[in-house]
């Protein structure tokens, strides 16, 4: 191992980062682009609210006005807080077609009792908003019979949650695209030839692109962390060195499976087939976008194969429930297995030429 | 002999790139390998720089076979190379010195292979003749022992060829020992010492320009209208090839050509004499119709 050799290919390649202005912007512009879009879309609660369509009306229904359905679901009445959203439809026809297509939960005539609705029941939604229409019905005594109880912890907002997993994601194709596609494109148009011509050996090679990714995923990390924090007041309740170190170890395992796919191959077009392949059942099996809780168990076995799932755990958990080192020392133990698994496989099959 | 080459054979499927090649590279000499597109050259030249393995054979450096050091005494520029993206032409230097124990001053090789005026340029925004020209650099880097030129000016026009071939010559004076490939015959008789022709995989001549000029080609060429011809060709008792319009005749003795064709009645108002060169011998030896 020659350590000069190591820090010129390791200096080059990151020189091809930072002077790519397009790819260097890009990498940095993306993430708050897809953060501010998600905060925008779902930073209120409506997205979430059982969705309610009344027929006959007017599309728009006024807060203030007075329709003649039952109280607790009229517009405003405190018991719905956020959760409820109405739509008014002129005609019963216009209402089924929304309701047949998920569009609404629930469809139910203005008008005096005996009520008349309709819901599907193909629909989980539906189904709830079926109760919390019939509940409202119910004699008030009735309900006497249990006692609510209010967990007393700070509400966790949804950018809190997406926010690592949107770094994270950003990482993974970073480093996928960063280290497989781009050794592949080196391969194929013979700078690793010609690199193979020098006393470089192929582990220095290998370990100057490992150490060039994980440094510029870790800078892009850290520019980022600020960013988001600055911009969408991030908190981190635990602590930010192991949030780091979390971190750190994820871009290894991702890296090292660049490595793999870089190992073998001269086709960009099936490399960009395999990185996608790779890239898609990880990002929505390892929790970026939402949790699998609920999922098959199947389903969650199989999201732990990817370093994505660990990664982001033992990071929300830090994040959000101020974990330490030893709470998530049983993910940071998959992310080192998972390091080493892929680096040696990236080594053993890897060539200069074919 | 600094570099052998010894029954080498490489076989990809079916297909023999290189079938039983052996060669000698004498220190300071500059070998040209000749042949048309598809004739083994880049193969052959790949497995004595240590790129591609062998199917059978060995190459020897210095009397030994090669070792790990054996690259860092090799100069290499292939045939077809991408530069890093995004790194100067400086850089590019410094960082091929940084691979390598020993290593040429940059400043100078800058100087040698005319790149003063481009070394803050990005590779990619280099001309065909810059980028050559910033590979052989590369080739030289390192001060190589033995420096190997894959068809180094091919795609180049005819300034920027002069121009490489003025550099290779200035390599030449250091007595480095070149090994050359290219398919254009006025290259290798510039620069070449000793000449190999390859033709399917094969060596079929071997020697130096004069020898084989004089081997396969004669001492004179001389190009005779074929309407000058009274009586058909085949009564000629010299080498002779129809080409279009024309009779070429290789004639070993001038005067007893032009005693042999005033006798046989031929016109000579309109023949052309002309010395033979590599492309006769080429020619000659490969024969005129496209390869498949």
């Amino acid at each position: 191992m020659n350590f000069k050799r190591l820090w010129v290919i390791f200096r080059s390649r990151n020189y091809e980062f930072f002077r790519d202005r397009s790819a260097f912007g890009w990498n940095f512009i993306f993430p708050f682009l897809i953060i501010g879009g998600f905060s925008l879309i779902f930073g209120g609660k409506s997205y979430n609210a059982y969705k309610i369509g009344l027929f006959p009306h007017a599309t728009q229904i006024s807060a203030t006005e007075s329709i003649d359905i039952p109280d607790h679901l009229k517009p405003g009445h405190p018991k719905n807080g956020d959760h409820i959203k109405l739509t008014g439809f002129p005609t019963f026809e216009e209402g089924m077609d929304r309701l047949k297509t998920h569009k609404i939960d629930f469809l139910l005539k203005i008008g005096p009792k005996p009520h008349q609705y309709w819901v599907s029941d193909s629909s989980p939604k539906g189904f709830v908003a079926e109760k919390i229409f019939l509940s409202g019905l119910a004699p008030e005594p009735d309900k006497k019979t249990a006692v609510k109880n209010e967990i007393g912890i700070s509400d966790i907002r949804y950018i809190d949650w997406l926010f690592p997993g949107i770094l994270a994601m950003n990482m993974m194709f970073s480093a996928l695209y960063g280290v497989g596609y781009v050794t592949v494109r080196y391969r194929k148009n013979g700078v690793l030839k010609r690199l193979k011509a020098t006393p470089l050996t192929a582990f220095e090679y290998l370990s100057a692109q490992l150490l060039s990714r994980i440094f510029v995923m870790m800078f892009s990390f850290s520019i980022m962390w600020v960013g988001g924090s600055l911009i969408f007041s991030i908190d981190v309740n635990g602590s930010l060195p192991l949030l780091f170190f979390v971190f750190f170890l994820g871009s290894m395992s991702l890296t090292s499976i660049g490595l793999v796919l870089a190992s073998r191959g001269t086709s960009e077009e099936f490399t960009n087939g395999i990185v996608n392949f790779i890239a898609w059942p990880m990002m929505f099996l390892s929790e970026v976008w939402f949790s699998l809780e609920g999922a098959p168990q199947w389903i969650k076995t199989v999201s732990e194969i990817f370093p994505l799932t660990p990664m982001l755990r033992a990071a929300r958990s830090v994040i959000n429930n101020n974990a330490g080192f030893f709470d998530v020392s049983r993910d940071l133990t998959a992310l080192l297995v998972m390091t080493s698994l892929c680096l040696a496989t990236g080594a053993a099959l890897f060539s200069w030429n074919e | 002999m600094l570099l052998e080459v010894k029954n080498i054979v490489k076989r990809y499927g079916n297909l023999t790139a290189v079938n039983r090649v052996n060669l000698s590279v004498k220190q300071g000499t500059c070998l040209g390998l000749l042949g048309a597109n598809g004739a083994g050259k880049t193969t052959l030249i790949e497995i004595m720089e240590d790129i591609i393995d062998p199917s059978e054979g060995e190459i020897l450096y210095k009397g030994k076979p090669r070792t790990g050091s054996f690259s860092q005494e090799a100069g290499i520029q292939f045939q077809e190379t991408s530069l890093l993206l995004f790194i100067k032409v400086k850089e590019t230097l410094d960082l091929f010195k940084s691979l390598y124990h020993k290593s040429m001053d940059v400043d100078e090789l800058i100087k040698i292979c005319h790149l003063t005026d481009i070394q803050n340029q990005f590779n990619e925004t280099l001309s065909g003749g810059q980028r050559q020209r910033l590979l052989l650099a590369l080739a030289m880097i390192n001060k190589p022992e033995i420096i190997f030129l894959d068809e180094p000016s091919t795609g180049l026009d005819p300034q920027a060829r002069h121009n490489l071939w003025d550099i290779i010559r200035s390599i030449k004076q250091q007595k480095k020992t070149i090994i050359l490939t290219t398919h254009y015959m006025e290259e290798a008789q510039h620069l070449c010492d000793e000449i190999a022709i390859m033709d399917e995989g094969k060596i079929i001549a071997e020697g130096t320009p004069r020898e084989l000029i004089k081997k396969y080609c004669g001492a004179a060429t001389a190009v005779i209208p074929s309407n000058a011809f009274k009586k058909p060709i085949g009564s000629l008792s010299m080498k002779c090839r129809e080409i279009k319009d024309s009779i070429e005749i290789q004639a070993e003795d001038m005067n007893v050509c032009l005693n042999e064709l005033l006798s046989l009645g031929v016109d000579l108002g309109e023949m052309n004499v002309r010395t033979p060169d590599l492309e006769d011998v080429f020619l000659n030896l490969t024969g005129r119709k496209l390869r498949a």
